[in-house]
């Protein structure tokens, strides 16, 4: 049989999907143990044992200066300004992305205008961002916002535009204004399409938080992991950086499981 | 122009011209049409039929001429007077098949929010059960229209375009992409539809032998000049209006006024 006509069964393609990662493990846990059979100090590759050790202490000792189990207030303050930055991209999005891509109006001083707001390196202005708002919380959320909202309103205008022309103008001939049609078709039409962009944006908005954080913050993922390489510190780093990586892949999962159970007719299409 | 006859019509055009730049698609096209008739519109791609239904659904402006509707301008956007059904994308994937037809009826009633609420809402969806009913849908009105066939989907639309009761129904090409099976039990359906209603229709397709079975009215679009070097230089007029079907007619016209019905010629034309 050609290579190109062979599928693994289910159970083989869950065999194939672990095989890498088990590999990987194996790799380092085997080249962590050749470093500590020769210097049993080595902070570069830290065992398996080591790594637990860390996370027990991180996780579920109390911090001694703040009284704090340091892993889940960092996860509680990365979360919090996630949370804020991508709502609040997503209610920008929802609004000027729907506003351009239905009103041509609307979209002949806005759209070019976000084209080129979206080219701006949202890095670049973290250091305007810390001038105007402070080193605090709001400058965090401003970077995420900046960095994803605009992307969110291009996709969306995008995707507004795409819709077809037909039923924009059936809702017409059904005795729709321009507002009870934006709200009864496009809004609902595009709800799922903002899930599908979310998800894609989730990396971006990841990669903002860690950068705040990394360089004015007091608490969160992207800080401690930061701190803990000016004492090379790999047996937290690790474990954080694989939290990290769980905690995205959960939320683009949630992301996904709603969007097939908040608009079955979303999936049900196959769009 | 001027006639009192053609002052009376339901329906009027007057000296229509469409054109886009140099291309002239419509030339010249008048034409006066009585309430409840049934009206096909056939001619090769590209002379105009779709243009003319644009400009009847208020998608377009016509460049010259004016359009009438009972004595006054029709209006310049799509609004609930002029229901239509496309070939495709005339269902909305995210309503069910039951909210699909009750979508008209909460836009009609509710202007800001566009939902109904309490015993409204039990009325609307009675009035949208019964027209589904009319169409064979009772079975699916809890379904997304993506689970649909294609002749559900367009039986689907003509609910959702009728129970507007509009006054005038457009159909483009409704049937262009069902097979000729379901085609014909389309027909029957519209047919039903049509006598029941008593609605205006104006229906382009490309089936030459469909136009002639179901109108009662065929028009014939057609380029009478063409410059071979400048094809775009002259645009389509209605070459042939040939009155058909008058049988089926003269039933749903009881109600009118004898005198439209003696307009009506006695040709007779084969549904070869």
């Amino acid at each position: 049989m050609r290579l190109i006509n062979r599928v693994p069964t289910p159970g083989l393609r869950i065999g194939l999907a672990l095989l890498p990662l088990l590999l990987m493990a194996l790799i380092y846990l085997s080249a962590s143990a050749q470093r500590h059979a020769v210097n049993p100090d080595d902070k570069l590759l830290p065992s398996a044992a080591q790594m637990v050790t860390a996370v027990q202490h991180m996780g579920f000792e109390q911090d001694t200066r703040s009284g704090r189990y340091l892993l889940w207030a960092d996860t509680g303050a990365s979360l919090r300004r996630l949370a804020l930055g991508l709502g609040l991209s997503a209610a920008i999005g929802l609004v000027f992305g729907i506003a351009a891509g239905t009103l041509p109006l609307f979209a002949a001083p806005v759209s070019p205008l976000v084209a080129v707001l979206s080219m701006i390196p949202p890095l670049a202005v973290l250091p305007i961002l810390f001038i105007v708002f402070g080193l605090d919380e709001l400058s965090k959320v401003m970077l995420i916002t900046i960095g994803v909202a605009p992307m969110l309103v291009r996709d969306l205008e995008h995707q507004a535009l795409q819709m077809p022309r037909e039923l924009l103008i059936k809702a017409q001939t059904l005795g729709a204004n321009t507002w009870t049609t934006i709200t009864r078709v496009v809004l609902p039409q595009l709800l799922p399409r903002l899930l599908i962009a979310l998800r894609l944006q989730l990396g971006c908005a990841w990669l903002f938080l860690i950068s705040a954080e990394a360089i004015a913050s007091t608490d969160g993922l992207g800080y401690r992991i930061f701190l803990m390489r000016r004492y090379l510190a790999m047996d937290v780093i690790l474990p954080y950086v694989a939290w990290i990586t769980l905690l995205a892949y959960s939320m683009d999962w949630l992301l996904r499981r709603l969007t097939a159970r908040a608009f079955p007719w979303f999936a049900e299409s196959g769009k | 122009m001027s006639a009192p006859a053609e002052a009376a019509a339901f329906l009027e055009f007057r000296h229509i011209w469409q054109e886009y730049g140099p291309h002239v698609v419509l030339e010249n096209v008048s034409l006066s049409v009585n309430r409840g008739e049934f009206c096909t519109l056939v001619g090769a791609s590209g002379c105009g039929k779709s243009t003319f239904l644009r400009l009847l659904l208020g998608q377009e402006s016509p460049s010259r001429g004016r359009i009438l509707l009972d004595g006054a301008a029709l209006a310049a956007e799509p609004d609930a007077t002029r229901g239509i059904v496309f070939q495709r994308y005339s269902v909305f994937p995210h309503l069910t098949v039951r909210d699909n037809v009750m979508l008209g009826l909460e836009l009609q009633a509710a202007r800001v929010v566009g939902r109904l609420y309490g015993s409204a809402k039990r009325q609307a969806r009675e009035t949208a059960e019964q027209m589904l009913a009319s169409v064979g849908l009772t079975h699916s009105m809890a379904l997304y229209p993506s689970r649909l066939s294609g002749g559900m989907q367009q039986r689907l639309a003509l609910a959702q375009a009728l129970v507007m009761r509009p006054r005038v129904l457009l159909l483009d090409e409704p049937f262009g992409a069902l097979d000729p099976g379901i085609r014909r039990d389309m027909h029957g359906l519209l047919l039903d539809l049509w006598k029941q209603t008593g609605v205006t229709v104006f229906m382009v397709t490309h089936d030459l032998s469909e136009g002639f079975r179901l109108g009662t009215r065929l028009l014939v679009f057609d380029k009478l000049r063409v410059d071979p070097q400048h094809p775009q230089a002259y645009g389509a007029r209605i070459t042939y209006d040939i009155p058909l079907n008058q049988d089926r007619r003269a039933a749903v016209l009881d109600a009118l006024p004898p005198d439209l019905v003696t307009q009506l010629s006695t040709r007779e034309v084969s549904t070869s």
